[in-house]
C-alpha cells in the first residue's frame, strides 16, 4: 500500500493507496470508504472510491484543511482490510446473441476461439466491482481472464442500449441507460441497475462479487429485456 | 414589500437548452451520479437572493437564449441574473441584476447572448419540482431531475410553477455589470498533485499564454485550445473527478470539467479551478480568451468565503 493524500481542488483531497488495479486493493478501498465516511460525517460532501483511490470533498466552509488532512491520517493508521467475502454476490443473467452483442465476433477472433467459449468463459468466473463512475449505478469490474482482454472500440458507438455488457481490456460493465460508448459488446441484460441507482440504492456496489449466466432468449424477454438490435461497430 | 404569489409560465418556445437548476446533487457521486445545478453557482444564488428566497432554490438556467420564449398565467415578481441575453418582456428589454413584475398574458423571450451565456431567471420561493437523489437539478444525460424528474430540458407546453412570497425591492449590492463570473479573463486554478509531470516548458506555457474556448464546450466540461501541454503519465487509472479540473489528454489541449461531469477518469490534471473560476469559465462563449492563473489553496478558500459572505 503506498498510501498518500494529495490535494485535488480547493475543497478535495485524493487518498491514494495503491497504484495498481488489483482485485486485492479491494478490500482496503471498501474498509477506507467505511472509515472515513464515519471520521467526517456531517463535514463529508462526497467520497468517491474508484480502483486505487477515495476522492474526498469535505465542507471546507466547516472544517480546517489541516484538521480534514489529519483525520484522514487517523482514519489510516487504524485501516484493516475489510473481509470482501462480506460483499454481496450477484447473479446477473445475460442474453449472449450477435444481434445485441455484435463485438461477440471481434472478441472472438482475437482470442482465437469460438463465440460460444467466449461466452463460457465471461462466465466462468467472478468478477469484483471496483469502482462506479460514468453514469448512474454503472459498475466497471473485473478482471476478465487475459485471453478476452479486447482494447476499445477506435471509433464508440454513438448509442450503446441500456443493459449492454461489454468487456474493455480486462474489465467488464453493464451500461445502465441508453448512452455513447466505446467498449465491446457481448450482450444485454434486463438487470435494473439504473432503477436503482436513481433510488440511492445501487444493486452493485465496489467489493461485491458478480457472476454473469446465460441465458436464452425466451427467458430474457420474460425478464422484460429489449431484443433491439445493437448496431455493428462503426 | 412582499407579496404572495402564486404563479406559473407556460413554455411557448423552447430554444436550444433551458433546464431547471439548483445547487447541484450531492452525497451520491460515489454511485456514479454527476453533480449537476447551476454551472455559475454565483448568478443562481444571486437571482434568488434578488427575490429573498433561498439561496439553492430551484431556477431556471437559460443557455443561449435563441428564442425561449415564456408565457405568463398570473402576475407575478421574478428575477433575473447573470448572462445579458437580450431578454424582451414584450418589447420591453429587461437586463440582468434585478427583479421585474410580469403581468397574466405577458411574454418574456431570451434572444442571444450580449455577455456571457448562462442567464438565470429565479421565480418566488423557487419552482416546483420532484426531488430525486436530493436535488431538483436537471441531467439529461443521466435523465435525473428537472422539471418532470426524468432530466428532460424544457420542452414546448411545458408549465414552470410556484407559490412562494417574493421580496422586492431588494438591490443588488454590486453593479450588476461588474458581477465577478461575468467579467474578467483570469481563471484562478489550484494546482494538484500530477502538476510535476508536466514539462518545466509546459507548465510555463499552461500558466503564461493565453487559452481559446473551444465551441466543444457544454455543461460536462469546455476545451481549451492553445500551446500544446506535454504531461509523462499518458493515462492513469480512473479515480475522482473534482468540479473544476484541468484534464489534459494525449493531444495536450486541456478540458476544464464542469457540472455534469463524469464522476471518475483518468487523465492527468494540471489541478482545478476555484468554484468561483468554474462559474466563470461557464459563462464565457466560444472563442473567448483565457488565462490560467495558478492560486494557493489558502488564498483560493479565503476569495470564496469572501464571495459567500456578500450574499448575507
Amino acid at each position: 500500500m503506498v498510501a498518500q493524500i494529495e490535494l485535488t481542488a480547493m475543497d478535495v483531497l485524493m487518498v491514494r493507496l495503491f497504484d495498481a488495479i488489483d482485485e486485492a486493493n479491494m478490500g482496503w478501498i471498501v474498509a477506507a470508504d467505511r472509515a472515513l465516511r464515519e471520521a467526517f460525517g456531517q463535514e463529508l460532501i462526497d467520497l468517491v472510491p474508484s480502483y486505487t483511490t477515495l476522492m474526498l470533498h469535505y465542507d471546507a466552509l466547516r472544517l480546517d484543511h489541516d484538521e480534514a488532512i489529519g483525520r484522514i491520517q487517523r482514519v489510516l493508521e487504524r485501516l484493516e482490510p475489510a473481509d470482501t467475502g462480506l460483499g454481496q454476490c450477484h447473479e446477473v443473467p445475460v442474453w449472449y446473441d450477435l444481434s445485441v452483442g455484435p463485438d461477440l465476433t471481434r472478441v472472438a477472433e482475437r482470442a482465437g476461439i469460438a463465440v460460444d467459449e467466449v461466452v463460457r468463459r465471461h462466465c466462468g468466473r467472478d468478477y469484483y466491482v471496483f469502482a462506479l463512475g460514468f453514469a448512474p449505478g454503472y459498475s466497471f469490474m473485473g478482471l476478465v481472464e487475459e485471453a478476452l482482454a479486447t482494447p476499445r472500440l477506435k471509433t464508440p458507438r454513438r448509442r450503446v442500449a441500456a443493459g449492454s455488457v461489454g468487456i474493455a481490456d480486462r474489465q467488464t460493465a453493464i451500461y445502465p441507460l441508453t448512452s455513447p460508448g466505446g467498449w465491446n459488446i457481448l450482450g444485454r441484460t434486463a438487470f435494473p441497475l439504473f432503477e436503482h441507482a436513481r433510488r440511492g440504492e445501487p444493486l452493485l456496489r465496489p467489493g461485491d462479487r458478480v457472476r454473469f449466466k446465460s441465458i436464452s432468449r425466451e427467458e430474457f424477454v420474460r425478464q422484460g429485456g429489449d431484443t433491439t438490435v445493437l448496431e455493428s461497430a462503426p | 414589500m412582499s407579496v404572495s404569489d402564486k404563479g406559473a409560465l407556460r413554455v411557448v418556445r423552447a430554444g436550444p437548452l433551458a433546464l431547471l437548476v439548483d445547487d447541484g446533487r450531492f452525497g451520491v457521486r460515489h454511485l456514479g451520479v454527476t453533480q449537476g445545478g447551476a454551472a455559475d453557482w454565483f448568478s443562481f444564488r444571486w437571482a434568488n437572493w434578488l427575490l429573498g428566497n433561498a439561496l439553492d432554490a430551484a431556477a431556471l438556467e437559460i443557455v443561449i437564449g435563441g428564442g425561449l420564449e415564456l408565457e405568463a398565467e398570473a402576475d407575478s415578481t421574478l428575477a433575473l441574473m447573470g448572462a445579458d441575453l437580450d431578454a424582451r418582456l414584450d418589447d420591453r428589454a429587461l437586463k440582468p441584476g434585478a427583479t421585474f413584475t410580469i403581468r397574466a398574458g405577458q411574454r418574456l423571450v431570451f434572444r442571444q447572448p450580449r455577455n456571457g451565456l448562462r442567464a438565470y431567471l429565479a421565480v418566488p420561493g423557487g419552482l416546483e419540482a420532484p426531488q430525486v437523489l436530493g436535488s431538483r437539478s436537471a441531467t439529461p444525460r443521466e435523465q435525473l431531475g428537472g422539471l418532470h424528474g426524468d432530466g428532460r430540458t424544457l420542452q414546448v407546453d411545458d408549465k414552470l410553477a410556484w407559490n412562494g412570497r417574493a421580496v422586492t425591492g431588494r438591490p443588488l449590492p454590486f453593479d450588476p455589470a461588474i458581477n465577478m463570473a461575468l467579467s474578467g479573463n483570469w481563471l484562478a486554478l489550484v494546482p494538484g498533485a500530477q502538476i510535476g509531470h508536466f514539462s518545466g516548458a509546459s507548465l510555463s506555457r499552461a500558466f503564461n499564454l493565453p487559452w481559446r474556448v473551444d465551441d466543444r464546450a457544454d455543461r460536462m466540461g469546455v476545451r481549451l485550445v492553445g500551446p500544446k501541454l506535454h504531461c509523462r503519465l499518458g493515462s492513469m487509472i480512473s479515480e475522482g473527478i473534482p468540479l473544476g479540473a484541468v484534464q489534459v489528454p494525449p493531444d495536450g489541449q486541456p478540458i476544464v470539467l464542469l457540472n455534469d461531469r463524469q464522476t471518475i477518469g483518468g487523465y492527468p490534471r494540471l489541478g482545478a479551478l476555484t468554484p468561483l473560476a468554474a462559474a466563470r469559465l461557464a459563462q464565457c462563449l466560444p472563442g473567448q480568451e483565457v488565462r490560467l492563473v495558478a492560486t494557493a489553496r489558502e488564498h483560493a478558500l479565503r476569495t470564496h468565503r469572501r464571495c459567500l459572505a456578500a450574499f448575507r
